[in-house]
Formats: structure tokens, C-alpha cells, sequence
């Protein structure tokens, strides 16, 4: 089955969750489901249209193709005909589940292709969020509860050395020292577990920095709240307050932003993966690009975006799970 | 709390499904144990060095159907696992392989050839009737390189191509399991160079038809005839070939196992150089000056050409010692030397130096000489000389590029260069994507466009017949009815001497009269290679490499 049709076919659990909280939620998620569809139709309509735009032909060896040639070509692979009706073909295939072939790498399928190599992106990012998340976490407690001290600007420096020095600094760095001088993991390629920890480490210096400052402005805010005054006030410790009052409530805000993060992330960075040799999605894409590969083009765009739309609709409901204050009423009239 | 729960649910239903239900391949432990096997295989050829050669790919195989293929990476293991009628030799010529005799009738246009009794690596014999499929379902698949049956002249390649005939009209029959029979439209010089190209290989029908289309998608969907078997490829990642004991000269190959790993960039390629992996890098301009003093540090010539394109309906570069000072007016010393420093070589003709020879084994690029090479005082004042008989005092021109590193320095350069040297001389870059620039090129929307061309056989008609009057890669209304002859005499003159002649005169007319185009320089390529490889041989056209003869010196 086709990656992001299996996330899909898994919300069932979700639903069941919300038997109990009343009809609204259930029409909720039930109008959700609709704009997701849409949003979708959308996206893909418009990715569609767009890429007609794009000069030049999906064809390899375009240097040395005639006019002639390209002419057959087109009409073999239904090229010739126009836009609109190559739209309802795809949309067609689409609705059976067919994403068509690659024309770059021929007799491939766009499932299989994508399908290949989702697992390494999935799983460096996955590692990459996991380490990324916990550290930062750490790093944006600490520096927040220190506030204006020397941790906090450290961390803070930290934190924005992280964002603003691209990633590709980092991973030719740790190539170069733990891999070619230290020889303590492998340089790049893609061969067991150790390969993979460069390249997550790499990648999760955004994810250390991003989660450290948003964590740290939101405990901050937290921090200033009259119910945090209150929990001292009645002589809870110091402690409590800061675990059960503050982290909890400023951990939900990240939650929105997790979510979006992790998808970006775990579907593959076009450098990351270039310079350790990961055989990844996010190389891919862009290279579908480049050379106007149309079905890969579009199966990768309706993946991406799939997994996306997804991600932020559980974000919006375990939302509302953490925090009561959110109401679906409200909601749903809007 | 119960919700909590649901929580904690939600998420490892997720991580679980990234993990397990999507597809998640779980990395290649088997190549290690690989590894060891083969290392206590070892001892039948070399005593004491393994005869293993480790190379990097900068791309995954598109796709290993020889019908089919049509990049450098393909090609490579292509030529490498299988053998068709001939094979490019140490010096890029083309020699007999599977074919054993090769009979031309009398009027040259019927070849016979009788192929050696060998096997695929399933048993299956190949036979002259693999051929006539492969070549056939060629034209029938319209593969990428369809057009190479026709410029070897196989008799209604062209038809078929247009869709005036059916592929099963292709002039080539099985005439008996070893004998093959191929017509030609006319007598063709070129025939038996283009015979080394992948897309001539034979095909077994009866595997590749059960296959479907799962052929040549994975190592156990194809099949060797060739010095070499492909007996594993992980998708994007690499994939190795073992020496085929079966193949008919197996005594002379003398590696045990090629590896290649797919790394995409030359950074990393230098560190995996470093630390053993690989035994071949290529390097950057970057990359150069840091390992230009390294002894593994070699300079290889390329034969692809860079060059410009005039727009030949400009009112102003439609003038040819217009054109002339502009090429004379361009240091390319400075360009290869100091700006690119990537192994690349200055250009002063159009066919590519090192790699073509006349009969009598001398270089097409020595014989022609340096053309349109002049000083920046002569530059200057031809230049100065004709605008005045124009009647304009200032041009100022654009110049479409791909919008790729390299070709912005080259275009900044050349901006530099022609404004300082040619008084009145403005240039304005024009950068766009790669399939942009060649749509603008073929529209001819241009003034100057940078451009590049790689061969697709080794001999100089692939740079030469591309400039005949309406020829699909003319792309500048370049129109002279003397080398629109000169091309169509050389394609049937059989006699090599004169036809070699001829080719020269092409250039000359080009070049020498019209300044037609303003060649730049020939690639190169700056690697990383370990001193103990000998022999492995690096071709201008068709495959980049054979192994066939490469081995490790102890």
C-alpha cells in the first residue's frame, strides 16, 4: 500500500477517542476529513498546471533529441494531447491508486521509487527529531528557568548558531573530523546503524535550535502567569511548580510545532543526504525537478503534502486534548 | 488520564507506520559478509593483492535494458557485463568482440558476421537472432538512442524512426544461429566505430519477454555476456560485478570484482578516498587546489566541448570577423587555468583534442591547429575595423546560459573579457534552467548562447555533421551549402584516408571561413586515483569505462 494512504486508513483510533466528548467532535473531525480531501484536489490540481509551465521535455538526452523524435515521443506517452484532458487521465489513475512511471528511470514505478527511499529520510529524520526534541527541550528548560543569566545567553547563542549556520556546514564538518580523522564512524553510504548517526546529528542541529527557543519563549510566558503564582502561593515546591504547572502547559504549544517539523524533516533533505550518500526522497524530488520528471514530480508533491495535511489535523486534535480551554464548538461555527 | 493514553497511542501508531508499514529498508548488512566470502576466494589470479577495484558512481542506473539506456552510468555497466559484435579497445578503436569474422560484400553494404559460440550467464547460447531482437526492439521501444541505428546507416532505421515503416523491416537477420546478416542504406564508413555502442548489444527474447516489465530493473533480471556478471545492485546505493568466468576471453580479465557506490557529492567522494572506500575520485575546482599536490593527483582529458553559439540572423554577430574577433578577443589560458582549475583544457578548433586520429595515427586536433587564436591587439582592431564598415559604434548583446555554477563563472569571465577588450562591446547574462537554455536555443530567441556538446562515437563526424543546414542540432540558422556537401561526401566515402581529409576541411570551413561558433575548451576532469591501477581504460564516447583489461599492480 502507498506510504501516505496507510496514515490515512489509521485514523479510525482517533475517532474512537472522541466518542465520548460528544457529537461535535465527531462532526468536527468528520468536516475535517472533507477540507483535507479538498485541500488535497487542490494541491494537486494546481502542481499539475504548474509544471506544464516549466519549460522543456520529460525526456532523457534532451540535447539530442530532434523535433521529429520528440514529436513521437509525446504522442506514445500522451503528451500531445492537451493539458486539460492529461489532467483528467491522471486524475483517473490517481482515484485507482496508479501514480504512473518514471521517465527518468524507466520501467520504475513512482510507488516503488518513492517507497525505496522513504525508509532512510524516515529514519535519520526520525532519530535526527527524537535526540533534536530532547536536547533542545533540555536546552530551552534550562535557559528559560535561568533567565538572563550566562546559561540563558549561552543557550540562546547556541540556539541561534544552530538556525543560522546552514546544515551542510555542520555535516561537511563532521564528516571531515569524526569520519576522515577520527575514523570513529563510517565518512558516508549507507551501510548499518552507524552510518546513519552522522547524518542525524547533523540534521538535528535545526531541530536542537528550533525547539530550544520556542520552548524557552513559551516557559517564559508561562512562567509570568497568575496560576503559577497562585501554585506558589499555596507553598507548592519549587519542583512541582515547574513540572506539573509550567513545563506541561508550555509543551503544548510545541506540540503545533512538532508536527510540521517532524514531516518535514523525516521525508528528506536534499543536502543532508547528498553529502553522506543517503539514498533518500529528498534528493530525489529535487533532481524529479530538474529534469521535469512529471509522475515523479507529481507523486512525490501528493506525498509530501498528504503527509502534511495529515500531521497538522492530529496536531489540531491532540490539541484539543491537551488543552481544554480549546472548544470544537467553537470550531465549527467559525 | 485517559486521554494520555490515547495520546502515547497516537504516536507510536505513527512512528510505528514510518517505521514498518511504509516500506522501511532496513540497511545492507549483507554486503559486509559479502566482503569476507570473497576474500578468502582470493588466490587464484593475484598472490598477494586482491584484484578488487572500487569506484564511485554520480548516479543510480536508470535502467540496465541496453534498448533503453541512455546515460554514462548505464552505459558503463552495460559495457561491461555484455559484449556485443565489437568493443572500443585501449585506444578507443573499435574491435572485433563477439562477432570472430566480420565479411563485407562488394559494394560494402551487406556485413556478415559470424559470432563466437558463447553462453548468457543462464546457459542460454547468444545467438545472431539475440541481435536481430535487440536491435529491433530498439526501433520498436523508440529507445533514447534509436538514432544511432541510423547514423550507422542500417537500412530503413530512418523510416522506421519516422513512422514511415515497421520495425520488423530493419535491415539485420539471423541467418543462422551464428551468423547475422546486416544491410546498410549505402557503404558506410562509421559503421564499425558506432558497432561499440551499448545500444547494439544482443538481448536473450525469451528472458527479457518472461520478465515483462520487470526486466533489467534488478541484478538477477539481466543477463552477462560480458567480461563481467552484475550479481548485486541496492537501488541508489551501489552495486558490484563479478568477473564472468564464462566469458569467451576471461583469460585476459584479470580484476576478480568491481564495486561501485553511488556518491553524488565530490566533497565526500574525497573523503571516502581518504579512508579507503573508494580507489577513484573525481575532484571540483575546490577540491583541486587542496589535493593538487597529492601524488594519487591526475589530470584526465574529457571530450566534451564548450563553446558559443551565434545567433546567425543577428545584424550584427551575423557578420563573421565579427565573430572572429570575439573568439580571438577571449583568453581561454586564463579561463581554464584560473577560473574553472578543473582539469578542463583551452579549445582553439571544434573536435575535441586526444582522442581522434587520422590513419596514419595523428591527432585531428594537432593536424588542424589553433584556429581563431590571435592577440588582443588583433582582436581589437578587427573588431574596430569592422564595426566601422557596419556603420555602429556600440553592440550590446545577451548571452543565454544554464543557470549551473559553472556556466555563471564562464558567462562572468566572457563578460569581463569582451568588455575590456572589444571597445563598445556590451554583454548581458541571461541565466535560466538547463531545459530552458536548450528551448531558447532551439527557437534560436538568442545572440550568444553557451553551449556544450559531448560526442556519441569515437570519430570527429559527431562534432562535424551537426552543422549541416536545418540539422536538428544547428540551433543557429548556420547555413554553407560547401560543408553541407563536404558532410554528405564523407558519410559514404569508404576510403579512410580521404574521408579523413575531408573531415579536417569541415572544420576549416567552420572555423577558418565562417567563425562560425567560438569554441571555449574541452573538459577535463581532475582525479584521485590509487598508483597501482593499471589499465583501466577511460573512453571519449558511448561507455566512460572498461574494466576488461584494468588490473592492481602488486
Amino acid at each position: 500500500m502507498h506510504p501516505s494512504f496507510c496514515f490515512m486508513v489509521r485514523i479510525s483510533p482517533a475517532t474512537v477517542v472522541f466518542k465520548d466528548r460528544g457529537v461535535n467532535v465527531k462532526g468536527y473531525i468528520f468536516k475535517r476529513v472533507g477540507f483535507m480531501i479538498v485541500t488535497l484536489f487542490v494541491i494537486v490540481t494546481a502542481t499539475f498546471f504548474l509544471m506544464q509551465l516549466i519549460p522543456g521535455t520529460p525526456f532523457t538526452n534532451p540535447e539530442k533529441l530532434t523535433e521529429k523524435q520528440l514529436v513521437i515521443l509525446n504522442a506514445k506517452y500522451g503528451l500531445d494531447q492537451p493539458v486539460a484532458i492529461q489532467y483528467l487521465k491522471y486524475i483517473g489513475n490517481l482515484l485507482q491508486g496508479d501514480l504512473g512511471y518514471s521517465f527518468q528511470y524507466e520501467g520504475r514505478t513512482v510507488f516503488s521509487m518513492i517507497g525505496d527511499r522513504i525508509g532512510p529520510s524516515a529514519f535519520i529524520g526520525l532519530q535526527a527529531l527524537i535526540f533534536g526534541s530532547i536536547i533542545g527541550l533540555l536546552l530551552g528548560i534550562f535557559s528559560a528557568l535561568k533567565h538572563n543569566s550566562v546559561y540563558d545567553y549561552l543557550s540562546v547563542t547556541i540556539a541561534v548558531l544552530g538556525m543560522s549556520i546552514p546544515s551542510f556546514v555542520f555535516a561537511a564538518l563532521l564528516q571531515y573530523y569524526v569520519g576522515v580523522k577520527l575514523e570513529w564512524l563510517p565518512v558516508a553510504l549507507w551501510e548499518g546503524y552507524s552510518s546513519t548517526i552522522l547524518p542525524s546529528f547533523a540534521l538535528s542541529v535545526t531541530v536542537i535550535a528550533t525547539v530550544a527557543r520556542f520552548i524557552r519563549s513559551e516557559m517564559l510566558e508561562v512562567l509570568g502567569q497568575d496560576y503559577v503564582t497562585t501554585a506558589r502561593a499555596k507553598g507548592l515546591s519549587e519542583w512541582t511548580v515547574i513540572v506539573k504547572h509550567v513545563t506541561r502547559n508550555a509543551l503544548i504549544p510545541v506540540v503545533t510545532m512538532l508536527g510540521p517539523l517532524a514531516v518535514s524533516i523525516m521525508t528528506g533533505t536534499l543536502v543532508i543526504e547528498k553529502i553522506f550518500s543517503v539514498p533518500g526522497l529528498g534528493e530525489q524530488f529535487t533532481l524529479s525537478i530538474l529534469v521535469l520528471d512529471y509522475s515523479v514530480i507529481m507523486g512525490i508533491t501528493l506525498f509530501y503534502s498528504g503527509l502534511f495535511i495529515l500531521v497538522v489535523f492530529l496536531v489540531d486534535i491532540l490539541y484539543g486534548l491537551l488543552d481544554p480551554r480549546i472548544d470544537y464548538k467553537g470550531a465549527e461555527q467559525s | 488520564m485517559k486521554n494520555k493514553k490515547w495520546l502515547g497511542f497516537i504516536f507510536l501508531t505513527i512512528f510505528a507506520l514510518v517505521l514498518s508499514g511504509c516500506n522501511f529498508n532496513s540497511p545492507d548488512t549483507d554486503k559486509g559478509s559479502e566482503k569476507e566470502k570473497e576474500g578468502t576466494k582470493e588466490g587464484d589470479t593475484a598472490a598477494t593483492v586482491e584484484q578488487v577495484l572500487k569506484l564511485s558512481a554520480s548516479a543510480e542506473i536508470p535502467t540496465m535494458d541496453s534498448t533503453k539506456a541512455h546515460d554514462g552510468v548505464a552505459f558503463n555497466v552495460l559495457n561491461n557485463t555484455n559484449e556485443g559484435l565489437y568493443r572500443q579497445d585501449e585506444n578507443n578503436e573499435s574491435i572485433l568482440a563477439l562477432a570472430e569474422k566480420h565479411d563485407v560484400s562488394e559494394d560494402e553494404v551487406v556485413h556478415t558476421f559470424t559470432l563466437r559460440d558463447t553462453k548468457w550467464s543462464n546457459g542460454d547460447p547468444v545467438t545472431a537472432a539475440d541481435f536481430e531482437y535487440a536491435w529491433k526492439r530498439v526501433m520498436r521501444e523508440a529507445g533514447a538512442y534509436n538514432y544511432m541505428l541510423a547514423t550507422a546507416g542500417i537500412k530503413n532505421a530512418e523510416a522506421i524512426m519516422n513512422e514511415e515503416m515497421d520495425a520488423d523491416e530493419l535491415g539485420i537477420k539471423a541467418t543462422g544461429d551464428l551468423t547475422l546478416e546486416v544491410t546498410l542504406e549505402s557503404p558506410n564508413p562509421l559503421f564499425v566505430t558506432l558497432l561499440a555502442f551499448p545500444t547494439f548489444l544482443p538481448q536473450n527474447q525469451e528472458f527479457v519477454e518472461g520478465l515483462g516489465d520487470q526486466y533489467a530493473l534488478e541484478a538477477e533480471n539481466v543477463l552477462a555476456n560480458g567480461p563481467f556478471k552484475l550479481v548485486s545492485w541496492t537501488h541508489e546505493q551501489g552495486w558490484v560485478l563479478e568477473k564472468n568466468e564464462d566469458y569467451w576471453d576471461a583469460d585476459n580479465v584479470k580484476l576478480d570484482k568491481v564495486e561501485v557506490i553511488v556518491v553524488k557529492e565530490p566533497s565526500t567522494g574525497a573523503n571516502l578516498y581518504e579512508t579507503g572506500k573508494i580507489d577513484r575520485t573525481l575532484l571540483t575546482s575546490a577540491l583541486v587546489q587542496q589535493y593538487a599536490d597529492n601524488e594519487d593527483f591526475q589530470i584526465e582529458k574529457e571530450s566534451d566541448i564548450i563553446f558559443l553559439r551565434f545567433n546567425h540572423n543577428h545584424p550584427i554577430l551575423g557578420n563573421p570577423e565579427i565573430r572572429r574577433a570575439i573568439n580571438m578577443a577571449i583568453d581561454r589560458d586564463g579561463l581554464t587555468d584560473i577560473i574553472l582549475q578543473d582539469g578542463s583544457t583551452p579549445l582553439y578548433g571544434l573536435v575535441a583534442g586526444g582522442y581522434y586520429f587520422s590513419p596514419d595515427q595523428k591527432d585531428y586536433r594537432e593536424i588542424n591547429g589553433d584556429i581563431n587564436k590571435g592577440s588582443i591587439e588583433e582582436a581589437k582592431t578587427l573588431w574596430e575595423n569592422t564595426l566601422a564598415e557596419i556603420g555602429e559604434k556600440e553592440v550590446t548583446v545577451s548571452i543565454n546560459i544554464a543557470d549551473s555554477e559553472a556556466h555563471k563563472k564562464v558567462a562572468e569571465y566572457l563578460q569581463a573579457q569582451l568588455e575590456d577588450n572589444l571597445p563598445g562591446f556590451k554583454l548581458e547574462i541571461k541565466a535560466v534552467p538547463f531545459a530552458q537554455r536548450l528551448e531558447i536555443e532551439k527557437a534560436i530567441t538568442y545572440d550568444i548562447s553557451l553551449s556544450s556538446w559531448g560526442p556519441d562515437y569515437s570519430d570527429p563526424m559527431t562534432y562535424l555533421d551537426m552543422w549541416v543546414t536545418g540539422g536538428s542540432a544547428n540551433r543557429m540558422d548556420y547555413d554553407n551549402p560547401k560543408l553541407n556537401n563536404l558532410v554528405s561526401q564523407a558519410y559514404s566515402e569508404t576510403d579512410l584516408s580521404k574521408r579523413f581529409e575531408m573531415l579536417l576541411e569541415i572544420e576549416k570551413i567552420l572555423l577558418v571561413e565562417d567563425a562560425a561558433i567560438a569554441p571555449l575548451y574541452q573538459t577535463g576532469s581532475a582525479i584521485l586515483k590509487r598508483g597501482n591501477i593499471k589499465d583501466l581504460v577511460k573512453h571519449p564516447s558511448g561507455a566512460e569505462f572498461s574494466y576488461k583489461w584494468a588490473y592492481i599492480e602488486e
